[in-house]
């Protein structure tokens, strides 16, 4: 029962000025359990080894090894071969900057989003170190974990038409960021600050919602609630005065 | 060439790196982070189990503190840490995880009443009381006596290390990711800075800076099976082996987890046993209780691990194409549970191996994991040999762990470390000065390149894959869990033939930009080192200690061995130099029984004296 699979690899390297951008084609004989991680080493060490591809915990909990497989996001490593045809088909990431073949740049654009909306709790209090820590409950702890679960991956910002349309859409991953601060009592920004960091067309106003990000999102955060929920609260937000008070029953940010 | 000047350089952008850099960054130094891959996918992320400190908040938790968790952890070391340096760290990680709490960590809380947990198999309710109500809870680990670990369901490195990421750009830590350091630039008293190459480029570069941090993490994959992460090649350790001047500590000391899984070598954590799960053999029977009467499941990792290894050789392992392997069952904690607080190993379970630990048995066998080992430094965190370089989290031999690590301390070492070295940094910069000769780069760059233009251009034939392959090989094979001498000798005598043949790799590609074969060809020679300095040290170390246990000699030896290798290595040698130097300076925890494990004792002459040995 053991197949013979075809790979067709984008292969680029930009700082060869002799590599033109092209696809590649490689075999390679099925494993058991063989996973797009085992089989892109193997290829590699054995046929190629000027292969860029990038992988760090090779768990799926590391976010660094999402691709385009045959036509969708999403992560190699815990992609299994045998749930796939026998031609497999893999592309970087679009929007992110490509580094070489496989590998693309999403460090560097999800440190640019967390800057832009500042992915830190904003406070006025200082540590005290002689201090009990303030109490949470244990729900809104688990709560705030959930949407903190985002491995950063890229899959639902190369999933996501608007993102490919507008370079400075903030894109899913960062309007759940966004929701996971939002909920936290640590963080003290009102909705109104809320709403300057995400109330545009960047933000929760741009989405098109073709749910794509939620598709591919391989934690299966619900994405598409969050972003649901962030324009809801921002649009009442941006009613302000009167308005906002009427509706603070959805809004738990008041200064 | 593009050259950086900065207060403090940071390599690594794990927790370890990132809390020390948030110390300086506050402080109001210059701080840059080199890391070989954007900081959130530091190995950090991986550590799904949590961070002890004795907080004392839950039921299970009550009585506990700093001193009980002093006592755990020097027992646990087998008496192999820097006693200085356990009484700083326990003191000081309950202060820490509320810190982590203050900035933002979603860490799991007390919730009163009645609750109902599991040892072993079985199941018992305790009441969590009112008063602790939204405090930081914990869960049990192996080899302590009170539960202690904090955690955020099982992902507390992931949200830790989040949190910890935010935190340093709000500070305004500078990020070079994707950036790794070939070798570092001094003048044989300061550390001036380092020569470093660009991942995305191939470029090389220069940074300047008036301290260095090591906090590279551990050096798993000189092994065949590791639970470590691709990028944990010891390359900060090389770093300092390099020198020549800066030793590593008990480099022989190397942890192996109970439960990676069979056949990818994944972690699951140590919370499937502290929730309760239990080992079985090819008879679905429960072993543990046998052999550890009182622990059972929950000994320290060096002595479950050992009697696994123990009971697969008596016969009782499951047969596999990928070798003999026990189970993990943790079915009993139910559904809820498991895709609760256990959720990544569920995940894990079904996305690599097929399995759905609900209602099926985990195959897992003893897997390489920690290196209790590293770059030696003083209680501050300064190396040894050189002023202006440090060393934290697992990258260093601090020495919190001696010979064996207890689960949950080197996540709360990662944190706890980088408050007190970041601290320590922080004190040594102010007022600061060192005469920066761009002569010491000049000829570190040189050098660089010229290793770089000889793997490109060399007939030497050598293939690094394979090369690499057979390192892991004789690590995994003779440097394992069981030692003797004339494997440990075999093991050396082969890894110096392989770093001989290391001098003749030739690139099987053209080299060009962010090339991954010449990135391996240049970590090579120095990961095949660092493999000697276990496999040497490991030779020389005639006793039984923590994780390092000779069957040639199966005693704990307080009257020779209550020591700590140091090795180095010196330009143009093909072994490491090894010295002693005194297990700690201090014993208020005088050397004594664990309470698992073998404990056959050699006491020392002191102990004699007093009368007091076991």
């Amino acid at each position: 029962m053991s197949r013979t699979l075809h790979f067709e690899i984008f292969r680029y390297n930009p700082m060869d000025p002799d590599s033109k951008p092209h696809m590649q084609t490689y075999y390679l004989e099925e494993k058991d359990n063989m996973t797009l991680f085992l089989a892109l080493n193997e290829i590699r060490e054995t046929q190629d080894p000027s292969l860029q591809f990038d992988f760090v915990c090779r768990a799926a909990v590391c976010g660094s090894c999402a691709m385009v497989i045959n036509g969708r996001p999403g992560l190699a490593c815990k992609t299994k071969t045998k749930d796939l045809p026998d031609k497999i088909v893999l592309h970087p990431l679009p929007v992110f900057k490509l580094i070489g073949d496989l590998s693309v740049d999403t460090g560097t654009w999800f440190r640019g989003v967390a800057k832009k909306i500042e992915a830190w709790v904003h406070t006025t209090k200082t540590f005290d170190p002689n201090a009990l820590e303030e109490r949470m409950d244990n729900d809104l702890a688990n709560e705030i974990f959930e949407l903190d679960r985002c491995i950063e991956c890229g899959c639902c910002i190369a999933a996501c038409g608007t993102a490919r349309m507008r370079e400075d859409f903030l894109g899913a991953a960062t309007i759940n960021k966004i929701a996971r601060f939002y909920i936290d009592p640590r963080d003290e920004r009102t909705d109104e600050e809320y709403f300057e960091v995400i109330g545009t067309d960047e933000g929760v106003f741009g989405c098109m919602g073709l749910l794509g990000c939620e598709d591919v999102c391989p934690k299966q955060i619900p994405l598409q609630d969050q972003l649901g929920i962030m324009r809801r609260k921002m649009a009442i937000a941006s009613l302000g005065g009167k308005v906002g008070k009427l509706f603070s029953v959805f809004s738990k940010k008041k200064k | 060439m593009q050259t950086f000047y900065t207060d403090m350089l940071c390599i690594g952008g794990g927790l370890a790196g990132e809390r020390v850099a948030i110390e300086a960054a506050s402080a109001g130094f210059d701080c840059i982070i080199l890391s070989l891959v954007p900081p959130r996918r530091s190995h950090s992320c991986a550590a799904q189990g949590g961070m002890q400190a004795a907080l004392g908040n839950c039921a299970m938790g009550e009585g506990d503190s700093p001193d009980v968790h002093f006592e755990d952890t020097v027992k646990g070391s087998d008496w192999g840490c820097d006693q200085e340096v356990a009484r700083l760290f326990v003191d000081t990680a309950p202060i820490v995880m509320r810190e982590l709490a203050f900035w933002g960590v979603p860490w799991n809380r007390v919730v009163p009443g009645p609750a109902v947990y599991f040892k072993g198999g079985q199941k018992f309710e305790v009441y969590e009381k009112e008063e602790k109500a939204g405090l930081i809870t914990a869960r049990a680990f192996g080899g302590t006596a009170k539960w202690r670990t904090c955690y955020t369901s099982d992902g507390t490195g992931h949200s830790v290390l989040y949190t910890m990421d935010c935190k340093a750009l709000e500070v305004g830590v500078e990020v070079h990711d994707r950036v790794e350091a070939l070798s570092l630039i001094h003048d044989g008293e300061n550390c001036l800075g380092v020569v470093a190459r660009c991942l995305r480029t191939g470029e090389l570069r220069v940074y300047f800076a008036k301290t260095v941090l090591i906090a590279t993490g551990g050096y798993g994959r000189i092994y065949k099976h590791t639970t470590n992460a691709v990028i944990n090649q010891g390359t900060g350790l090389i770093l300092a082996l390099d020198t020549g001047i800066v030793p590593l500590g008990n480099m022989e000391a190397v942890q192996f987890h109970p439960t990676g899984i069979v056949p990818t070598d994944i972690l699951v954590t140590e919370g499937c046993r502290g929730d309760g799960g239990t080992l079985l053999d090819k008879n679905e029977y429960r072993f543990m209780p046998d052999y550890e009467p009182e622990k059972a499941e929950l000994a320290s990792r060096d002595v479950v691990s050992r009697r696994m290894t123990e009971h697969i050789r008596k016969g009782f392992g499951v047969k596999s194409p990928y070798g003999e392997h026990l189970w993990l069952d943790i079915r009993h904690l139910g559904e809820k549970h498991i895709t609760t607080k256990l959720r990544e190993v569920y995940d894990i379970c079904m996305n690599f191996l097929g399995i759905n630990p609900i209602h099926e048995l985990i195959p897992v066998r003893p897997t390489q994991h920690y290196s209790m080992g590293g770059v030696r430094t003083n209680k501050d965190g300064a190396a040894y040999g050189l002023k202006g370089l440090f060393a934290a989290g697992e990258a260093a031999c601090w020495d919190l762990h001696g010979f064996n690590r207890l689960g949950g301390n080197s996540l709360a070492e990662t944190v706890v470390a980088g408050k007190i070295v970041g601290e320590k940094i922080v004190e040594f910069l102010k007022g600061y000065e060192v005469n920066i000769k761009t002569s010491y780069a000049t000829a570190e760059v040189k050098k660089q390149k010229e290793r770089i233009e000889k793997l490109k251009n060399s007939s030497g034939g050598e293939n690094v894959y394979k090369l690499r392959n057979e390192m892991q090989e004789i690590m995994m094979e003779k440097v394992g869990i069981f030692r003797n001498e004339k494997d440990l000798q075999e093991a050396v005598d082969s890894l110096r033939t392989l770093l001989d043949r290391s001098k003749k790799l030739s690139l099987a590609s053209n080299g060009i930009g962010a090339n991954p074969e010449l990135a391996e060809a240049l970590r090579l020679p120095g990961m095949i080192k660092v493999a000697l300095c276990i496999a040497y040290g490991a030779l020389q170390r005639k006793e039984s200690r923590g994780a390092h246990y000779r069957e040639d000699y199966p005693y704990r030896n307080d009257k020779e061995w209550l020591k700590r290798t140091l090795a180095t290595w010196k330009q143009g040698d093909d072994l490491p130099t090894l010295e002693y130097e005194p297990a700690s300076k201090v014993f208020h925890l005088p050397p004594g029984d664990r309470g698992y494990g073998e404990g056959k004792v050699i006491p020392s002459d002191e102990d004699e004296k007093s009368g007091d040995n076991k």
